[in-house]
């Protein structure tokens, strides 16, 4: 029991510095859904059940274009995908832990919980599956409020900001600075390409299918550029 | 966008996530997701975030569609700090206040 309680703070302490991140981020989502019509409910639900910051801004920008809900949830699940290799490689570790507990840590799986956790986990695979469970809603703890509550001050301060701030503009600076750091390879930048140029050129497709044909384009170009180089070497 | 698409957005997108979240950890914890699959998924964010955001920084909205100079260089800005630096926070900081001071240069 200890050591499980050990590892919740350890986890809360590794969680820490990712606070520096979600509030802006919240914040900037909040004033978004504001700027673009949502309701303090709507704002406030949506930050509570989808808890993915990119996935929300980007289906929030297919609904705002005029798309069908159901094209704004399936942009929305392509950016989250991401996620399934999140559960793969947590199920070593994790798998084994009784069913709901299971159930509930599925909720607090996000890029930081994740990120934190299995850098934690991989070194140290003995831990205890307890042990492992606590670190990991340790490294929740504290980002899951803050997230939340920051998205509500974001709606709140949202309304008194004057327009030739440009805001406008911070969901696209927003989704550049998610992604750029991500560009670390040859087969990232080339995805990033065609996803931009395939975009451009489809861009007077309705539905945000431009966005579908082009994400796919690029996913395929990354995966076999990638498959090519490795070929090489 | 009615209230109705909204929340019909917010119940399935976050049903939907919370299945892939879910998915390994609960449903096939002994399954390994195949090689070719893995090595797309990689690339989701990079296929997706840049096509998102190409139309909005070229044909901005706020400008009636016109490219304006301020927005590409806050972009082009953004993207370099955080491809270096690899820093998201950096890059949006110093993606905006770029974005604030081409468009006071220019007025």
């Amino acid at each position: 029991m200890s050591s499980t309680r050990t590892a919740f703070y350890h986890g809360i302490l590794a969680g820490a510095p990712f606070l520096l991140m979600a509030a802006p981020f919240g914040m900037l989502f909040g004033l978004v859904a504001s700027e673009a019509g949502l309701d303090i409910y709507q704002t406030v639900a949506m930050s509570v059940i989808v808890v993915a910051g990119a996935s929300q801004f980007s289906a929030l920008q297919v609904l705002v274009d005029g798309s069908p809900f159901y094209i704004a949830v399936l942009t929305g699940l392509a950016v989250n995908m991401r996620m399934l290799m999140y559960s793969a490689s947590l199920a070593p570790h994790l798998g084994k832990a009784a069913k709901w507990h299971r159930i509930i840590a599925a909720y607090f799986l996000i890029d930081q919980t994740y990120g934190v956790s299995i850098l934690e986990l991989d070194k140290k695979p003995d831990m205890s599956v307890s042990a492992k469970l606590g670190y990991f809603f340790g490294t929740a703890t504290l980002i899951f409020p803050v997230w939340y509550g920051s998205t509500l001050v974001g709606y709140l301060v949202g309304n008194t900001i004057p327009p030739q701030f440009a805001l406008d503009f911070a969901v696209p600076i927003m989704f550049i600075a998610l992604v750029a750091p991500s560009l670390r390879s040859i087969p990232h930048l080339v995805a990033a390409f065609v996803s931009v140029i395939v975009a451009l050129a489809l861009a007077w497709m309705p539905y945000s299918l431009w966005l579908i044909i082009a994400a796919l384009a690029a996913m395929i170009a990354g995966a076999e550029t990638e498959r090519r180089m490795a070929a090489q070497t | 966008m009615s209230n109705l698409s909204i929340w019909l957005t917010i119940i399935f997108l976050g049903i939907g996530t919370y299945l892939i979240r879910y998915s390994f950890i609960g449903l096939f914890a002994d399954k390994k997701l195949p090689d070719w699959l893995l090595r797309h998924l990689r690339y989701v964010p990079a296929a997706v975030m840049p096509g998102l955001v190409a139309p909005l920084v070229v044909w901005p909205a706020a400008t009636g569609g016109d490219p304006d100079p301020a927005r590409l260089i806050a972009a082009a800005v953004a993207l370099a700090i955080g491809a270096i630096w690899r820093s998201v926070l950096g890059a949006l900081i110093i993606g905006m206040a770029v974005l604030y001071l081409v468009q006071y240069l220019l007025a």
